[in-house]
């Protein structure tokens, strides 16, 4: 058994979202070191605010100011921060309740420890020093020994140069794992053998093996060792360069049927004018270097094969 | 309300190791699960009327993921077939709906996850309100550990929380179970778990609008699901973490007389297969004539935002 194969997979995205008109006012303010709620028909100041009301989904738009100073309402010490989180060294995740508002909102509060921490504590906002318009303009809270602030005050939600959208950066780190069937069919690549795998109950041999075949939903466990030469079943000319890829265009990607197999490979055709690849053209690969897959498949010289030969594999 | 058609778990299968599943692809993982399932109701792949998985392309970290597994289920030629981006719960409750309305009168429901690709703590956070929260990139035990502080600052639990939890175990796996209509479900098994109710509900999504202590969505859900019309002896609960059962005895009335979750732990179990697990090891108990009546949960999200009950029973 060949180990098992693992890879680093990063996936990193920036969402870009916009924002309507509460949720714009409610982040702009917090650039401008203003906080506003969003009151409901029946009163209650919702801090941070929502667009409409999680009871009686009425749309919501009459915003107010509360206080940065507030009381927190549960907390729990976070004694490992991980990178992205808001503060470096350890901390208490909070929840809490504005002067002003009737809800609570979440961030971290900047403690010295767990001890110095507790349900009821006040704390006030410590503000970042470069604002841009998002949550994490507000840095962190601290503990404040002063007077409760203001009740809620009517506020337009006007600011200039409003932001009217979000862009959200993600980095997600995983570890690949291509599975038995896969890791078995790169190993053998790396040694210059292609091995499929053969269905049990219908015998159709598949390659690249992906350990189940699909008609029977049987493990494909049987090895198979199909090719090394095939057939182009069909074909394309790409004429636009891939991103970090050293091919010059117009080149050739095709389906090959390697002798012996029921399911086509696609690969890249090279060492003849891309005008002069054709359905039926007989191919074998190629590899180069110490490369652990075939660089590309190449004519083998022998005549055409016969269209009814692969037919059922276009 | 009484379903318009008698509708029953009939088969169930789930791996059993503990923590990452080695060198295995999804669907090679899935497969023994599958075919376990199928075996004991008495299908070839493919053959159910109706087949729906549940799973997470951000768990896997791949876009599309569950297309991968449907080799394992025989979907050439094409089969009926849905997912949800979600526990699969959901997709037992989608099945579920497909065979009350008559579309299908067999279905296969299944679900996978293979948590140990990437880091849970921080991909959990990317399903938090994108806008007030998941800039903060607060991981589920965090934000379970303010709801455990909650439930004891109120009285509900005993002991306050100490510090904030490591990560649960990071368990892959799969489950799979059979659902069927009337008379083939009386052909596949010998007692089959009918299920006499299921409805889900959804809190707020602001944790701050919430009242952490309780479960409004859970307790409607089970009103919804029948729950409350005849005691249950057995409930399976899908409880994360610890102070989160106390919530769900709660708002489900659950007393002394009730066996609470047989099966072990749900938090040892594999993300979006936990749910799926809790029903399918509550209608196994009914197929063993361990249980008549029990009662089965599911949540998704922080702090059991997203409740799901189902009401099983099986004949007397
Ligand atoms: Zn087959």
């Amino acid at each position: 058994m060949p180990e098992n194969l693992t890879a680093p997979l990063v996936v990193e995205f920036p969402f870009t979202r916009s924002l309507g008109p509460v949720q714009s006012a409610f982040l702009t303010g917090l650039r401008e070191r203003v906080v506003l709620g969003v009151r409901t028909r029946d009163g209650r100041v919702l801090v941070p605010p929502v667009e409409y009301d999680p009871v009686t989904a009425d749309e919501i738009r009459d915003l107010v100011e509360v206080a940065t100073t507030g009381t927190v309402t549960t907390w729990a010490w976070n004694p490992s921060p991980r990178p992205r989180q808001p503060l470096p060294r350890p901390f208490a995740w909070v929840l809490v309740r504005l002067d002003g508002a009737d809800t609570a909102l979440l961030h971290a509060l900047d403690a010295p420890g767990a001890d110095a921490v507790r349900t009821g504590m006040r704390v006030r906002i410590r503000w970042a020093a470069r604002r841009e318009g998002a949550i994490t303009d507000i840095a962190c809270f601290e503990a404040h020994d002063g007077p409760a602030g203001h009740r809620a005050a009517p506020h337009d939600g006007r600011f200039p140069d409003p932001v009217t959208s979000l862009t959200a950066p993600a980095r997600l780190e995983y570890t690949y794992t291509p599975g038995r069937a896969q890791s078995r069919y790169l190993d053998g690549l790396a040694r210059r053998e292609i091995l499929g795998e053969r269905c049990p109950s219908c015998h159709k041999v598949y390659v690249p093996p992906r350990g189940a075949c699909p008609t029977c939903g049987v493990a494909t466990t049987e090895p198979a060792a199909p090719g090394p030469r095939g057939t182009v079943t069909t074909f394309c000319v790409v004429n636009i360069k891939a991103k970090g890829l050293d091919i010059d265009v117009p080149y050739v990607y095709a389906h090959i049927a390697l002798d012996g197999a029921d399911l086509a490979l696609h690969a890249r055709i090279g060492g003849i004018p891309y005008d002069r690849v054709r359905m039926g053209m007989r191919v074998e690969p190629v590899w180069t270097g110490d490369g652990r897959h075939p660089d590309h498949y190449r004519p083998t010289g022998e005549p055409d094969a016969d269209y009814e030969s692969y037919r059922r594999l276009l | 309300m009484t379903p318009p058609r008698d509708v029953a778990v009939v088969a169930y299968a789930r791996t059993d190791h503990q923590g990452p599943a080695e060198g295995l692809s999804e669907a090679e993982a899935l497969l023994p699960v599958l075919h376990d399932a199928l075996a004991q109701a008495g299908l070839a792949p493919g053959e159910a009327d109706f087949t729906c998985s549940g799973s997470s392309d951000y768990l896997a970290g791949r876009p599309f993921s569950f297309t991968l597994t449907l080799d394992a289920v025989g979907a050439w030629p094409p089969i009926a077939e849905s997912h949800v981006e979600m526990d699969g719960a959901w997709a037992l409750y989608e099945a579920w709906v497909k065979i009350l309305t008559g579309r299908a009168d067999t279905a296969l429901v299944y679900a996978h996850g293979k948590p140990s690709a990437g880091d849970p703590r921080d991909v959990l956070t990317r399903t938090l309100d994108p806008y007030y929260v998941a800039p903060l990139w607060p991981e589920p035990a965090s934000l379970a550990a303010l709801q455990a502080r909650a439930l004891a600052d109120a009285g509900h639990t005993g002991e306050p929380p100490g510090p904030t939890p490591g990560p649960p175990a990071v368990t892959d796996g799969a489950a799979a179970v059979v659902l069927a209509a009337g008379d083939a479900a009386r052909r596949m098994c010998a007692r089959p778990a009918w299920i006499r109710g299921a409805d889900h509900r959804v809190e707020p999504h602001a944790l701050g609008l919430r009242d952490l202590t309780d479960s409004p969505s859970t307790r409607l859900a089970a009103e919804r699901a029948g729950a409350f019309r005849a005691p249950v002896d057995t409930a399976e609960l899908h409880a994360p973490f610890a102070a989160q059962e106390a919530v769900l005895r709660r708002a489900l009335r659950l007393d002394d007389t009730v066996t609470v979750n047989p099966s072990g732990d749900a938090a040892a179990d594999p993300l979006m297969v936990t749910g799926l697990i809790r029903l399918g090891e509550a209608a196994a108990r009914i197929h063993r004539g361990a249980s008549d009546r029990a009662l089965a949960h599911a949540t998704s999200g922080p702090c059991l935002q997203h409740n799901l009950v189902a009401v099983l029973e099986g004949d007397a």
